[in-house]
């Protein structure tokens, strides 16, 4: 029998406020255990919740990007359930009116297009972090604790393990560039459970599914699903039953193994959070949001193939991170070619982070000094061989005005034929065997005496100047 | 006459005018739980070392005249957090918990220059109506020693009552402050939900909970919510608008106001007429005073006591969750896994009647009840609201008795849960319905004090302390004082 | 609806309570009697009425989002009953999965 995959994901994302979602504690951790912390972070007796606007709004952000429907009358709920890095023993979340829903995003997956619907966009603050020890003690640390998250849910809309890490990709994109969150999954900033369930092709009711935790990467999000699919269809094709089970995957086996089997859906006992009031979104606020929306990436793509002529898969590369985006933009504001600067950046700037590990942030290098450098390269007053050394410059130490750093340095161009002519003439004097070669026929000859004129130019020289130049000199011989 | 037969207006007077000073006030506040104490049984922890220190420098600062609170003692509601002191909430569970913040009310008496004396017993949690849910000690009814001071703020009340402070906190989720008031024959006032900060107060119902003063006087209540209401960013639930002087206007009378009798309020075959009756000549001498009564009807009231418990028994549910013997509070010994540290702790650390209500409550969230149970309760919640507000519309505010009986015999109640719950049937549609509701001295009946509550629309307490200023001022209920009958 | 022993037990279960065997015929029977009582709510009809589930009846109470250092974190740890390295010790976890966020 064939079967058809079906694939779900919930993806949570932490919003990059300052703040906690409901307590003014800093929202960073990676500090100290506990030192980012306070009475309400506790749950200490007493304390109350108070809702952040920035967290509100970047979720609002978050959910227009994914072309959600804002709530516009919402409240939060409490999800009850005991755990040490939850020390209410409830989180709060929204249960029935999530801040975002009925969205979706397109992904493509060999050269195919396809819609994938997200069910909703909801707030809440994130847990702390349990270290279990090998003592026979667990370590808690609620440092992470309150932190404001969203969490997104697909529809079950995806059918390979492809498009659930296109799904991933096309995901993490958006977020990126509407710029509430870092989402980076290897810093937990972005965390993925998948939902997998088989069906025969044709039928319409979805099978038992087995919900996947742990997964720690896009890449571990396809492994894992593309385990679980072979697993379930072994056991279908065996006469078995898929049990309702929550399973983990396991980076060093590429297995799943299993957690838990539900038995029947876990009782968080929701209710409305009678701490916190309704939340009314005016439609002023979220069109406020909606205009501070950045131009998303695919609308960046059809732009950069309309207007700048950049072939597809450039344009590709260059809107993979809106920091790249941005800066292509930038540049081609400070009157770069768009083809030039397109190059410069998947070329010399992605080989240079790729070397060093960084981030265009993390170096000196501006969308202006790029343009400038671009644009003296095209007038000629720097040569592309020069222009590395320029290029190494820039993006380490950087420049206001890069045509007085390359005159500083040394670096302009030896253009003028009448500084050119006396050393042309000068080499011509000493290597009398060239021109003969050279009139001999032997074209190399040219070739050699080029060569003379740079090294005595230290590299300064225009090579197109000097050829044309030289050849006259040689003919007036 | 003792210096504590004084009000908090003539205390401030003498202190201003060099009568009295701060420390002798104090030394007389202790001087009298000393006296009284082994028959009320009102305070969990004296702070004396420290209220006797803070009243040395305000007399050394010299009482500012303008600051009528300052110098004065207050007693509070060992439920509400005060860094650095012992708040136990009656529980077990906190019985060594030292809380490292203060709650927003502890901060605005602070400012106020008033100074805490120490921390009142209640029932476990704030959940009874006798206060012997209490994990530590009963409490005494000054009136007579064998009965009840009301709950769940009893010691709140007793303290009051006894004279051993001029005023308290308490907190009021279902009647807690309001039924101890009427018991002990002292005023008692409920807010409205948001008027005061709920913000370091240990949640009970999140969405009924309002912290409120007890005194004996009127006017002194009055003093006493001016000082600690107010809205509070950390509280998202306080009130933003304005806070009024209640003090202000309270001798105005209540001549040509119209008073609503809700009739539903009103059991004439109760067993106990003495409580009915004297409410019934309240509203006469109401009605001398110029005011009209009309009577009203508050169609749900049945339904407020089964109401009450779901959402008040669902909210505490989740809200005592967080005492799991991790952070702070009582932990199990010699427990093996999380899970046992987390079962025994809780039903070693809490008491039956918190644990019957945790039951109650999660019992209502839990899939499958959650529609008939809490979803059920939250609509007719709003019913009961609505009744108010139509009733409102026609006066100005009710009277009705604050509970059917005075109060009961020690033990005679404790051991039938149902019959205690179904005691508080005057007092929750008050909470459910969010509105002010002060209880005052109205009578006698059997030698016990009868209360009677005055219910307000949404933040006009002002208009409620006016006209029991003004019953106030033509009886004197509120003078007598209580017997210790049976003392020692 | 009228509840049992295995009712109470699963409920307990969930309030991460326990009760004596010898004790939980006699609590079952009277909070039985309680949810027989508050399920007089069944009378009522309450068809089309939305539910009130807060105190107060005004909204959207946010805050700004400023970062503020309140507390030290050993005064936090005042009522911690164990501790280790600047982190609350407790009995090991087993991981099953039932943690939420």
């Amino acid at each position: 029998m064939n079967f058809e995959t079906i694939i779900g994901l919930e993806v949570h994302v932490e919003l990059k406020t300052d703040s906690k979602m409901f307590s003014p504690s800093p929202a960073h951790f990676g500090a100290e255990p506990n030192s980012n912390t306070n009475v309400i972070d506790w749950g200490y007796p007493g304390v109350l919740p108070v809702v952040n606007e920035r967290a509100v709004e970047f979720g609002m952000k978050a959910a227009l990007a994914l072309n959600c429907t804002i709530t516009q009358d919402t409240k939060f709920d409490r999800k009850n359930y005991f755990y040490p890095d939850n020390p209410k023993a409830y989180q709060i979340s929204q249960f029935d009116q999530p801040i975002g829903h009925d969205g979706w995003i397109e992904i493509e997956v060999n050269g195919e297009k396809k819609k994938i619907r997200i069910e909703r966009v909801h707030l809440e603050e994130d847990a702390g972090k349990n270290t279990h020890g090998t003592d026979g003690y667990s370590y808690v640390d609620l440092n992470r604790q309150g932190t404001p998250l969203i969490e997104i849910v697909s529809e079950a809309d995806m059918r390979s393990p492809e498009e659930a890490y296109a799904y991933l990709e096309a995901l993490k994109q958006i977020i990126q560039f509407t710029g509430v969150s870092d989402v980076k999954m290897e810093e937990g900033s972005m965390r993925c459970d998948a939902n997998v369930s088989l069906r025969p092709y044709g039928q319409e009711a979805f099978g038992t599914k087995a919900e996947l935790k742990n997964l720690n990467s896009f890449n571990y999000v396809r492994k894992g699903l593309a385990h679980e699919v072979v697993r379930q269809e072994k056991v279908l094709v065996a006469g078995g039953e898929i049990l309702q089970e929550t399973r983990r995957y396991d980076e060093t086996t590429g297995q799943t193994i299993l957690m838990r089997v539900k038995e029947g859906s876990s009782d968080y006992r929701y209710f409305p959070e009678p701490d916190i009031p309704r939340l009314v979104i005016e439609d002023e606020w979220i069109e406020n949001v909606r205009e501070s929306l950045p131009e998303m990436p695919k609308e960046r793509r059809i732009r950069y193939v309309k207007s700048f002529g950049i072939p597809e898969y450039d344009a590709e590369v260059l809107t993979a991170s809106r920091e790249m985006s941005d800066f292509f933009d930038g540049t081609v504001q400070h009157d770069a070619d768009p083809k030039q600067a397109s190059n410069w950046l998947m070329g010399e700037v992605s080989a240079y982070l790729n070397s060093e590990k960084l981030s265009l942030e993390d170096t000196a290098l501006t969308p202006k000094s790029l343009a400038e450098m671009i644009n003296l390269i095209e007038d000629g007053t720097i040569s592309s061989k020069i222009a590395k050394k320029v290029f190494r410059e820039l993006i380490t130490n950087g420049s206001d005005d890069v045509e007085s750093l390359v005159e500083e340095k040394g670096w302009v161009q030896l253009s003028d034929p009448n500084k050119l002519r006396p050393i042309i003439n000068e080499t011509l004097d000493q290597n009398e065997q060239s021109i003969e070669d050279y009139k001999n026929g032997r074209d190399r000859a040219i070739g050699f005496l080029v060569g003379q004129i740079m090294k005595q130019t230290r590299g300064q020289a225009n090579p197109g100047v000097v050829n044309k130049l030289l050849k006259e000199e040689i003919e007036k011989r | 006459m003792n210096i504590l037969d004084h009000t908090l207006e003539e205390l401030h007077e003498k202190l201003v005018n060099g009568d009295l000073t701060s420390l002798q006030v104090i030394e007389a506040v202790y001087k009298r739980i000393e006296e009284t104490e082994a028959n009320i049984g009102a305070f969990l922890a004296l702070s004396k070392e420290e209220a006797l220190s803070q009243a040395r420098a305000m007399d050394e600062a010299g009482i500012d005249p303008k600051n009528i609170l300052s110098g004065l003692p207050i007693g509070i509601k060992d439920n509400i957090v005060t860094k650095g002191v012992t708040t136990t909430a009656a529980s077990k569970m906190l019985e060594d918990f030292v809380p490292v913040y203060n709650a927003t009310v502890v901060e605005k008496l602070t400012e106020a220059g008033m100074i805490s004396v120490g921390k009142l017993n209640l029932d476990e949690f704030a959940m009874g109506g006798s206060t012997e849910n209490s994990a530590f000690k009963i409490t005494r009814n000054p009136w007579d020693l064998s009965k009840v001071p009301g709950g769940s703020s009893g010691g709140s009340a007793a303290a009051v009552a006894a004279g051993q402070v001029p005023a308290s906190l308490g907190s009021d989720t279902g009647g807690s402050i309001r039924e101890p008031a009427a018991f002990t024959g002292i005023v008692g006032m409920k807010p409205t939900y948001g008027r005061v900060s709920r913000y370091g107060l240990i949640a009970f119902g999140s969405s009924l909970d309002q912290i409120g003063p007890f005194t004996r006087t009127v006017k002194d209540n009055a003093l006493v919510l001016n000082a600690i209401s107010g809205h509070d960013r950390r509280d998202s639930t306080s009130y933003e608008g304005a806070t009024p002087d209640f003090t202000q206007g309270i001798e105005e009378g209540v001549k040509g106001m119209r008073i609503g009798v809700p009739k539903e309020y009103f059991h004439e075959e109760a067993k106990e007429k003495g409580v009915v009756e004297s409410v019934r000549a309240a509203l006469k001498k109401y009605e001398e005073l110029g005011a009209e009564i009309v009577e009203v009807s508050l169609p749900h009231s049945k339904y407020g006591i089964p109401a009450y418990y779901i959402i008040a028994s669902s909210e505490a549910s989740s809200n005592l969750q967080r005492f799991d013997g991790i952070r702070y509070g009582y932990r199990a010994k010699e427990v093996n896994s999380l899970e046992e540290l987390y079962v025994k702790s809780r039903s070693e650390g809490f008491g039956l009647e918190v644990k019957r209500r945790i039951m109650l409550g999660t019992f209502s969230l839990s899939a499958g009840f959650y529609d008939a149970h809490f979803k059920k309760a939250a609509q007719a919640r709003t019913l009961i609201r609505q009744d108010f507000e139509k009733a409102f519309e026609k006066v100005d505010f009710l009277v009705a008795p604050t509970t059917t009986t005075t109060a009961f015999e020690l033990g005679g109640k404790i051991e039938d849960p149902l019959e205690m719950y179904l005691a508080d049937i005057l007092t929750v549609p008050v909470n459910l319905a969010g509105v002010p509701a002060v209880s005052i001295p109205c009578g006698f009946s059997n030698d016990m004090p009868v209360g009677m509550q005055l219910i307000g629309k949404h933040f006009d307490e002002q208009t409620l302390y006016r006209a029991a200023y003004a019953f106030e001022q033509v009886t004197d209920f509120h003078k007598q004082k209580p017997l210790f009958k049976g003392g020692k | 609806m009228s509840i049992n022993e295995e009712t109470v037990k699963h409920v307990a279960k969930l309030a991460k309570l326990e009760f004596q065997e010898e004790t939980i015929h006699g609590f079952t029977k009277e909070l039985d009697q309680i949810i027989q009582m508050v399920e007089q709510l069944e009378d009522l009809d309450t068809t089309g009425v939305e539910g009130t589930y807060h105190g107060i009846t005004h909204h959207s109470v946010l805050r700004k989002d400023e970062a503020k250092k309140e507390f030290e974190r050993d005064d936090l740890f005042a009522n911690v009953k164990t501790k280790q390295d600047g982190f609350i010790k407790v009995p090991a976890i087993m991981d099953n999965g039932e943690s939420g966020a």
